[in-house]
């Protein structure tokens, strides 16, 4: 399938100018892409993909600066002229971004947007333009594209979108699609869509993809070939199914053995039950006050029921706005919510702040965000602590920083960084610290609200392995939520799927992968299956 | 739309009552009123024109009675100008601050923003430093050291410009007071103009402008101004009501017959009723400008729905 | 876990040592920061060295220009002579100067009085009056006196007062009100605003509606009404000035109190039961320093300049008593004749202005690099 080289890149460099010096982010890479064929980029956050192909297309920050070569058909893109340049660009070799919810422009119409590419390259008139944008809209499968014309990005879902920034990208019939993470915002049906989608466009309209990502299920699903990046070099390259099968670098070898693995067992039958909901429901207000009316009620929890017995982890499924963390919230009453709650026999549901401030050390909670969970003007020591000036007050200073340092030495960090800040420390490394925050409570109960997701797959997969370890260690129970099913697999026994405020479909986790009743779960399993083959193989 | 423009006139006569009330009663409890100031007005006279002027009622029926002569359009008669009602007094004066404010404001928004768009554009090279410059100059320097300093260069040193007067709404006379009245607007434009615009240009739909091969202008002009006029457009609103009111100082150093004086002098004077009225035509102003700016904003962007 | 394994805590860079470790490299912020210690400084103990009280009246210097050297200039002599003998009402038969000293030859119709020699040291130009001889007659007399040598650096105004004692003075009080308004506004617009954002709902929506009402009232009204109220006593009205520009800090603290609330670290010390007092006194009051840092050194100028604007419409502090507005002022109605009496004031004000507007960008860069 693959013919000549269209693009090569020679020797990047990409250096930005900042604050503290210089930092290179990109040292000197070849790579090629040939005419028809998939590509995908891999490496972690920091590893340069990205800007590499951003510095190709002359999208760098004001403050970067390339050097090198990056051919294509005979023109070095990184010399060439803006009015030469955009003759290429949007034309001969185009870019769709991560972020659909931003990548367009909120103040045009699409039809507006989508028509501006094709009458500027192709000198067509509004109405031949207008057409043509129809045709573009039909290609990428959104429906009603009539009126989706007239629609202002904000009207639209962001699935949606990145299928109008497919259409633009494709406007005018390029050689090379570079894809930057287009699936990464999206939820897990929809990213499935985008990428069958792509697929299907590519064996249609024959041009090369580029996919920069940091998911090597795309890798492995779409890719021909494949080069791993790391800290701003190329550490390996080769055919998709060679470099799979058998990894010659370490890095390679390493992101592949990142992907969380193992069963978690059931408790045993007869374990005692600690957290029980029962019929939760939870309302938002939404609008409404002074002249705007009555507010509009949203049911972000709606009757659901569940029942968390000791040493056990209960994952909670769904995609964005399923409800899965404000009932977290509802269970731990972070929120205010109907229906009964239950902790070790003790009725919570009437419990106000006072009386919930001395379970408060059984019940905790760890957050997605290691940036947004920690005070940035507290230290570590301090923020470990924080719980015991509450529960502990008769503690003194010495032993509460001897309890911080058998703290952090429980989650693998450093004691000797406790007089340290955050902002000093990698995302896994703040969030073995927020995990610190709630361990040192000696809780019963730990809600887990993706504590994973905002960090790289190596890192998960550590602190994955830290949470099970915790768990075995103490007697643990964990409700985790997530929208990612491979580590939902990895980590709980039972688990809930949610959709809208509701339950969709419970069960232990082997039979709800095994064998989903629901359309919607199947769905969702769809989209995640090959990923999790993968994995189950690696 | 129309719906919403009906609402917020609505909800602006409950404001403009509050104010009207605060401030009626605020100056009313002042110590001291109109006529016993280092007059030398007998006792006689003074009782006689606080009986002509109704000031010798109730407050409480003064205030009814000032509401309902309000509703008629009727603001009442100058008591320290006593051949004038106030009406008349801002027939005269208030064309000469709107003409003064809005040639200000239109300059303001025209030489800022154009300084503020080549300073975002060249980023952190010579020509944004030089803006940033002017503009912390003109932000810094109060009016009232920059209208004498124009006076000193441009009236007495060059003798290019009259040093004050109105000269019957000459040019000539203009141009000081309004470099003085623009300048610190044309500093306070810029700088928004370069933040948002650099904000703008930084945005991720101006990257995908750019990787559709879009020309210069089209990225700069069609999507990166678009969104960057927002922010000036909700500053221009209350600047354009103070600026069209008048302003003190200018007025006061290049001697020139606006609205601006009335208000410290009626304060001083104990003048109620043109106190009143200055604080009556300024809170229209505002409302209206405040409202003018969200049917531009609904205007410029569509994410913004009134209904 | 053994001793060993407890190493000794290694010391963090907190955010505020980055700031300012950010603010150190910033050169106009650090020029700026050490022009406003110096400004301070000589205007508070200036005033002591410089050898002409600020109230002052040199009937002899009314209006006389900057000069480094010392007056009397020699043509001033002789005017100021005339003058204290004119006073005596004799006239001068002779007169010739020998070094610092005059001597006088002067006659009259009556006999001289031995007193009149006081009229050389009321002057301002002399001292040291001395009756040398006088003639048997008495008609006659030679008196002498030394010439003082002063130095007007900065001229002087209208009512031969010293211009740069005055100056001074004036920075003294205009950096004083600054500081003690921008105080009082910081104070109330913190509690107002933290008060507001913390709780939240019905009361929140309360307060800040207050706070729109105040907006809408002309600001100018306000402060003049203050003035009305409190008459020109300056201490009481710029405590009441600051009470009028609180009004900013308050939704700017109720803001960043209301999403500091919102910060995942709050909801984590409130999953860990922390009290509403601890969550204030360790999340919510140590990130809202710095926006309330950078918020006071816009809100100083801005305090300078109203008092400034004050004092120019003869509103703020009175004289004798004297200010950069009020020097201002009295320069813009002098332009013509003695534009000196505009431009060394100007410059005081307008370069202290400069110098806070620096400081607050540098701050502002420094605790929040986001935002450059």
């Amino acid at each position: 399938m693959a013919g000549e080289t269209i693009l090569s890149v020679n020797d990047l460099r990409v250096r930005f100018r900042t604050l503290d010096g210089a930092v290179e982010a990109v040292k000197g890479i070849n790579l090629h892409i040939d005419a028809g064929e998939t590509v995908a980029v891999v490496g972690e956050s920091g590893s340069g993909k990205s800007q590499t192909m951003m510095a190709a297309m002359s999208l760098l920050a004001s403050n970067g600066e390339a050097t090198g070569v990056v051919d294509y058909r005979g023109k070095n893109l990184l010399t060439l002229g803006k009015s030469e340049l955009n003759k290429v660009r949007g034309v001969k070799i185009s870019m769709i971004f991560q972020e659909p919810m931003t990548s367009l422009d909120p103040l045009y119409t699409i039809g507006n947007q989508l028509m501006e590419p094709i009458r500027r390259h192709r000198g067509l008139d509004a109405k031949a333009a207008r057409v043509e944008a129809l045709r573009l809209l039909e290609l990428v499968k959104i429906p009603d594209p009539e009126r989706r014309l007239k629609s202002y990005p904000h009207e639209m879902s962001g699935g949606q979108r990145q299928r109008v920034m497919i259409a633009m990208a494709l406007a005018n019939d390029p050689d090379i699609l570079i894809a930057d993470e287009p699936t990464t915002a999206l939820d897990v049906t929809i990213q499935a869509q985008i990428l069958m989608l792509l697929a299907e466009l590519q064996r249609k309209l024959g041009m090369a993809i580029v996919f920069i990502t940091h998911d090597l299920g795309i890798v492995r699903r779409f890719a021909d070939r494949v080069y791993v990046m790391r800290s701003g070099e190329v550490v390996e390259e080769g055919k998709a199914d060679e470099l799979f099968a058998n990894p010659q670098h370490d890095y390679t070898k390493m992101l592949l053995a990142a992907e969380p693995t193992g069963r978690k067992a059931a408790p045993p039958d007869n374990a005692p039950i600690l957290l029980e909901g029962r019929n939760v429901e939870v309302e938002f207000k939404i609008g409404g006050g002074f002249l705007a009316g009555p507010p509009m009620l949203l049911k972000a929890v709606d009757h659901i029921s569940v029942m968390l017995k000791r040493n056990q982890t209960i994952g909670i499924v769904g995609e964005s706005g399923s409800g899965k963390s404000t009932l977290g919230r509802a269970l731990l009453r972070l929120l205010p919510s109907e229906g009964s709650i239950r902790f070790g026999g003790q009725d919570l549901s009437k419990a106000d702040k006072s009386t919930m401030r001395p379970l408060r050390r059984e019940l905790q909670l760890v957050f997605q965000d290691p940036f947004g969970s920690l005070s940035p003007r507290m230290t570590v020591g301090q923020i470990i602590t924080e719980g015991l000036l509450v529960h502990e007050p008769s503690l003194s200073g010495k032993q509460r920083d001897a309890r911080a340092v058998e703290a952090l030495l429980e989650v693998g960090l450093d004691p000797a960084a406790r007089n340290r800040y955050p902002h000093e420390f990698s995302g896994g490394q703040r969030q073995r610290i927020a995990i610190a925050r709630a361990m040192i409570l000696k809780p019963k109960v730990v809600v887990l609200d993706e504590p994973t997701s905002a960090l790289d797959r190596s890192v998960q997969k550590q602190i994955v392995e830290l949470l099970r370890k915790l768990q075995a260690d103490h007697d643990l129970s964990y409700l985790f939520i997530s929208h990612d099913l491979a580590v939902v697999r990895a980590m709980s026994d039972y688990i809930i799927v949610m959709k809208q405020g509701k339950i969709v479909e419970e069960g232990p986790t082997e039979e709800i992968f095994g064998d989903p009743r629901e359309a919607y779960t199947k769905t969702l399993m769809a989209a995640a299956i090959d990923e999790t083959k993968f994995r189950q193989s690696a | 739309m129309f719906v919403y423009v009906i609402r917020r006139l609505l909800t602006a006569i409950p404001t403009l009552f509050v104010i009207v009330t605060m401030a009626f009663f605020l100056i009313r409890i002042a110590p001291g009123g109109p006529f016993n100031q280092e007059r030398g007005l007998s006792p006689e006279i003074k009782a006689n024109l606080e009986a002509q002027f109704g000031l010798g009622d109730p407050l409480w029926l003064q205030y009814v009675n000032y509401l309902k002569n309000l509703l008629h359009g009727n603001f009442g008669p100058s008591y320290n100008l006593p051949d004038f009602t106030v009406t008349e007094l801002f027939a005269k004066g208030l064309p000469i601050s709107i003409q003064l404010g809005f040639s200000a404001l239109a300059l303001a928004l025209f030489v800022g923003g154009i300084l503020g768009i080549v300073a975002a554009l060249n980023q952190n090279k010579l020509g944004d430093y030089s803006v940033i410059a002017l503009a912390t100059a003109g932000s810094t320097i109060p009016t009232f050291v920059i209208a004498p300093v124009i006076q000193l260069l441009f009236g007495l040193t060059w003798k290019l410009l009259p040093i004050g007067g109105w000269g019957d709404g000459a040019l000539i006379n203009k141009i000081g007071p309004i470099l003085t009245l623009s300048l610190p607007q044309i500093a306070i434009v810029a700088r928004l103009m370069r933040g948002s615009m650099i904000e703008s240009l930084r945005s991720n739909h101006i990257r995908t402008a750019r990787a559709l091969g879009l020309s210069d202008w089209s990225v700069v002009v069609k999507h990166a101004l678009r969104g960057a006029v927002l922010p000036i457009v909700s500053y221009a609103g209350p600047a354009a009501a103070a600026l069209l009111t008048g302003s003190i100082i200018v007025e006061t150093i290049f001697a020139i017959p606006g609205v601006g004086r009335y208000f410290v002098d009626a304060a001083l004077n104990r003048d109620y009723t043109l106190v009143m009225g200055t604080v009556v035509v300024i809170a229209l102003f505002t409302i209206a400008f405040n409202l003018i700016v969200d049917i531009l904003y609904a205007f410029f962007d569509p994410r913004v729905r009134y209904d | 876990m053994t001793d060993t394994a407890i190493a000794a805590p290694v010391v963090g860079r907190s955010l505020w040592a980055d700031a300012w470790a950010r603010l150190k490299a910033n050169k106009a912020a650090m020029f700026s920061l050490f022009y406003l210690i110096a400004m301070s400084v000589v205007c508070i103990v200036g005033p002591y060295f410089v050898p002409h009280q600020y109230t002052t009246i040199y009937a002899d210097y009314v209006r006389t220009p900057p000069s480094l050297s010392s007056y009397p200039k020699p043509e001033m002599i002789e005017t100021a002579m005339n003058d204290a003998v004119r006073r005596m009402r004799v006239d001068v038969k002779e007169w010739r100067q020998e070094g610092e000293r005059v001597f006088i030859t002067v006659t009259s119709a009556k006999p001289l009085d031995e007193r009149n020699i006081r009229y050389l040291d009321r002057s301002d130009t002399f001292d040291n009056a001395k009756l040398d001889s006088t003639s048997a007659d008495g008609l006659t007399a030679v008196m002498s006196a030394s010439i003082k040598q002063q130095y007007f650096l900065f001229g002087t105004d209208n009512t031969g007062r010293d211009l740069l004692s005055r100056t001074l003075m004036a920075g003294r009080i205009s950096l004083a009100i600054g500081l003690l308004a921008g105080v009082v506004a910081v104070v109330i617009g913190v509690v107002y605003g933290a008060t507001a954002g913390f709780m939240g709902g019905k009361t929140d929506e309360v307060m800040m509606r207050i706070v729109d009402v105040l907006y809408s009232l002309p600001f100018i009204f306000f402060v003049i009404m203050l003035v009305v109220f409190f008459g020109r006593n300056f201490v009481l009205m710029f405590l009441a000035v600051g009470a009028v520009l609180w009004l900013d800090m308050a939704r700017i603290v109720r803001g960043q109190a209301l999403s500091i609330r919102r910060q995942e670290y709050v909801q984590a010390a409130e999953a860990l039961g922390v009290r509403s007092r601890g969550i204030v006194l360790r999340h919510v009051i140590p990130n809202l320093l710095g926006p309330v840092v950078i918020y006071m050194t816009l809100l100083v100028p801005q305090v300078i300049i109203l008092e400034s604007f004050l004092s120019f419409l003869g509103l703020g502090v009175q004289e004798p008593m004297t200010s950069w507005g009020v020097l201002i002022s009295a320069g813009a109605k002098n332009i013509g004749t003695a534009n000196w009496l505009l431009l060394f004031p100007a410059f005081f004000l307008v370069s202290t202005l400069f110098a806070l507007n620096f400081i607050g960008d540098g701050l502002r860069d420094a605790l929040d690099p986001k935002d450059r």
